[in-house]
């Protein structure tokens, strides 16, 4: 090649003609923010704030938020939720979706664990409540005081007591915990292929859930406030947002390997101690088995 | 028909007709014809032959030239040409000492954030008192540090350096590139304190605030300006191979920078979307032409042999531009993408097999009929091994993307090993080699131990195939075990241990590798150590007559 001035129009053409097809068109298609899903409610300022400093901290880097299909993998039967959609993500900015799975998603680790206790356990010292944990510890997230008041003490097992101080969250960790239990994505998403006549069936069974706190042996009932997606008779909208791809396997994952998935029921039973345990899409039993831990080992 | 599917028919039919009309333009005009005689530019007449290395030493360098094809004395080198090449070196000394010495220091650094960030995967309750030395700052810090401090500086100082000697002119303008540098390491500085203080922007690759990218994209502009300059000024017909891919990260990394610090305008998907989009391409259309570049400049230049075939490497720079440029999304399979999008990004990572191979058959038939040299040659070793790595993550990459393989290695450290393997095993290796080319002719001075030069190599080849190998293996049991539902989570978690040690103990290695090289570096830029015997002489045209090296 001789013209320098060729070179320069070729290469810029190019990338300007990927960037049209890699980022102007997906965005004129997906539109996320103009239609947030009814369900989803905009981040409190609390929340908000948690959000910061889940940024700040880098938890992204081990964490994902974004749960595959069940026909790529076993996403959900971990209780990680049902596919997530592009309108989930209606107020996310900057996006977290994650690249890496050091640690399990958090897409719906506010409906998993939604016990501030635990949470804030967890952050002071994560291999107090999940043995065999490699996240750091995040000590500097609490302090250490002899006068509790009305502050929340975080609970530790005798192992990981420092000191006979009481140890409780600064502001920080209490927004980080907000911000966490904020993620719980676990209602029906519309764009997502799904039968009208079971989506009414799903809504009722989620308030029957909600009546039912600290329940131990839900195991078959939990997998369903995921279902509502998965069926996929309908489809016409398989086309416009396409987390679904075969829909025929997704049968399986949803009644019986979901229910094994689920907390042994001794477990589930302790963990009820710790804080209000709502059975939700629950199901990592490495963490069930986790708040054990606490329950034996807490005064 | 889905409006996205629409519009990717017919611009698929119209990039189509457009590169049919390129290819007839082309024959009729011989833009492929030219062939070999353009790939002679970069020698000086008579200078094909002669083996080049100024990092070895005397009679291994007389052991070189056997090994290269040429009998020297037959050949009657342009004495004048040599004279003018050294005009050129000295054009760009200041501009090239700046860019490449800050990046030997952000190595540094950078491998120091490295090795810390991963022996806290397997400690983790080591470091936790402060918020500043938490994983997920440090890791953040480790990677900008070396894409952007490290690589892209190096990378920057290494086409400086080769501007002049492609276009064949002074280097115009070289005072612009030396405040670029020092804008660049002011960015670089306010970046790595941002991240550890907590004021990340929260996107991968982009966690620089866009307050502090300002710097980076002013520096930047300084540093093209000379390059804009000296193509003005140039004094060559044929634009050879590396000048391409040196124009071409000219254009694309400004664009991507700048398209990617947009990215308050996203929001949720949109915005993961342009995130990646931006983060693979920084490898794509950043690092690796400027590796390439570098690699199709001293392959030949070492060997004393022009470039096996030009027409492949024409191939290769515009199908690169073409399929790189859309391989992004293929780091959000599975995710809430549109799967047409997805599957746009796996085509296309599939087809970078074509320019791939291109540049591999290009590269290692160069080296094949002599690569005995690579055994000799302390620079030939590492731009050769980095060309090999090259090839390696590249055919990687497009297996990679095939849906059934990502599923088993998405979110798990095969896809770390496997970035490694890209902007380490391929373009760190380029970059050393071609270091140790060009300083010695910037400061006139040899590198006074070649054990150093050996000791470096092998303690980052041995301490990286430690890194890749365990880290691969680790990443690939990691992702079976997350895709059996029948296992509790923690296993996958678990099982990494072993490995996430043995990449600590990688990761060691080659930081002590990166200490040797930039202790050798300094000794060098201040003159000192022992001088070596042809060091008075190297620049001088009687050594070259003599055998020598130009």
């Amino acid at each position: 090649m001789t013209r320098v001035l060729g070179i320069i129009a070729g290469t810029a053409l190019i990338l300007l003609y990927a960037t049209l097809l890699l980022v102007v068109m997906p965005t004129i298609q997906l539109r996320t923010g103009e239609n947030p899903p009814e369900a989803l409610e905009p981040y409190t300022e609390s929340e908000a704030r948690g959000r910061e400093h889940y940024i700040s901290l880098g938890c992204i880097y081990c964490h994902s938020q974004q749960p595959r299909d069940p026909s790529q993998a076993p996403d959900m039967a971990r209780g990680w939720g049902r596919p997530s959609v592009p309108s989930d993500y209606s107020y996310d900015n900057p996006h977290l979706l994650g690249t890496m799975r050091t640690g399990p998603d958090l897409f719906n680790i506010g409906a998993r664990q939604p016990s501030v206790d635990w949470q804030l356990t967890h952050l002071y010292q994560p291999r107090a409540v999940s043995p065999g944990s490699i996240m750091p510890a995040y000590p500097f997230l609490f302090r250490e005081t002899d006068y509790l008041g009305d502050q929340i003490e975080v609970k530790l097992p005798a192992q990981f007591q420092g000191s006979e101080r009481y140890v409780v969250p600064r502001q920080e960790a209490l927004d980080l915990v907000d911000y966490l239990l904020a993620l719980d994505h676990t209602y029906p998403a519309e764009e997502l292929p799904q039968a009208p006549e079971e989506n009414e069936e799903d809504e009722e069974d989620e308030e029957d859930e909600t009546g039912e706190t600290g329940e131990t042996g839900e195991t078959g009932e939990t997998g369903e406030t995921g279902e509502t997606g998965e069926t996929g008779e309908t489809g016409e909208t398989v086309e416009t947002v396409e987390t679904v791809e075969t829909v025929e396997t997704v049968e399986t994952v949803e009644t019986g390997e979901a229910g094994e998935a689920e907390a042994e029921p001794t477990a589930a039973a302790a963990a009820a101690d710790i804080g209000e345990r709502r059975p939700a899409t629950a199901g990592d039993p490495s963490i069930a088995s986790a708040d054990a831990v606490v329950e034996r080992e807490t005064p | 028909m889905n409006p996205a599917i629409a519009f990717l028919l017919s611009m698929t039919f119209l990039i189509s007709i457009g590169g049919l009309f390129l290819m007839v333009w082309g024959l009729a005009n011989d833009q492929w014809g030219d062939g070999q005689e353009a790939a002679k530019t970069i020698f000086a007449e008579g200078e094909i032959g002669r083996a080049e290395d100024p990092a070895t030493t005397g009679p291994r360098r007389r052991e070189l030239q056997e090994e290269a094809d040429g009998d020297i004395g037959k050949l009657d080198i342009d004495q004048s040409e040599l004279a003018d090449r050294r005009v050129y070196d000295s054009s760009s000394r200041q501009p090239v000492l700046w860019w490449l010495t800050s990046s030997v220091v952000w190595l540094l650094l950078g491998s120091l954030f490295g090795v810390i960030a991963s022996f806290k995967l397997h400690l983790p309750d080591w470091l936790v008192g402060e918020a500043v030395l938490t994983f997920g700052r440090i890791r953040p810090a480790h990677l900008n540090v070396v894409a952007y401090g490290w690589a892209s500086m190096a990378g920057v100082g290494v086409g400086l350096w080769l501007v002049p000697r492609l276009f064949k002119t002074e280097l115009a303008g070289g005072r612009y590139a030396t405040i670029g540098a020092v804008l660049w390491n002011l960015g670089m500085g306010g970046g790595t304190i941002a991240i550890l203080a907590g004021f990340s922007s929260g996107l991968e690759w982009l966690e620089f605030p866009w307050q502090v990218d300002i710097l980076l994209v002013l520096g930047g502009a300084l540093a093209a300006v000379p390059l804009i300059m000296t193509i003005l000024r140039r004094r060559v017909h044929h634009l050879y191979v590396s000048a391409w891919y040196l124009i071409g990260a000219l254009v694309w990394f400004p664009m991507l920078f700048v398209t990617g610090n947009l990215h308050a305008l996203f929001t949720g998907t949109e915005q993961g979307i342009l995130n990646w989009w931006f983060a693979h391409n920084v490898l794509g259309l950043w690092m690796t032409p400027l590796g390439l570049a570098a690699a199709y400049y001293f392959i030949p230049k070492l060997t004393g042999t022009p470039i096996y075939s030009y027409t492949l490497s024409l191939i290769g720079f515009w199908a690169l531009a073409l399929f790189y440029s859309q391989v992004g999304v293929h780091h959000l399979i599975g995710g809430p993408v549109p799967t047409w999008l997805a599957t746009l990004s796996i085509v296309t990572s599939v087809m970078m097999i074509i320019p791939v191979v291109a540049v591999a058959v290009n590269h290692h038939m160069t080296v094949l009929p002599r690569w005995r040299m690579v055994l000799i040659s302390p620079t030939l070793r590492f731009v050769v091994a980095g060309a090999m790595m090259y090839t390696f993550a590249s055919v990687q990459g497009s297996i990679e993307a095939l849906r059934s393989v990502n599923t088993i290695t998405h979110f798990t450290h095969y896809t770390v090993a496997h970035a490694h393997m890209g902007v380490y095993g391929f373009f760190s290796f380029i970059l050393f080699g071609s270091m140790y080319f060009i300083l010695p002719r910037l400061v006139r001075w040899e590198w006074p131990h070649a054990w150093a030069i050996t000791l470096h190599f092998w303690l980052v080849f041995a301490g990286f195939g430690i890194y890749f190998w365990f880290l691969s293996f680790g990443g690939w049991l990691q992702g079976l075990a997350m895709l059996d539902a029948t296992r509790p989570f923690m296993e996958s978690v678990t099982l990494t241990l072993p490995y996430l040690t043995a990449r600590s103990i990688g990761g060691t290695l080659m930081t002590l590798g990166h200490i040797v090289f930039a202790s050798h570096f300094f000794v060098v830029l201040a003159r000192m150590g022992p001088e070596r015997e042809a060091a008075p002489r190297m620049m001088a045209s009687r050594y070259v007559s003599e055998g020598g090296e130009a």
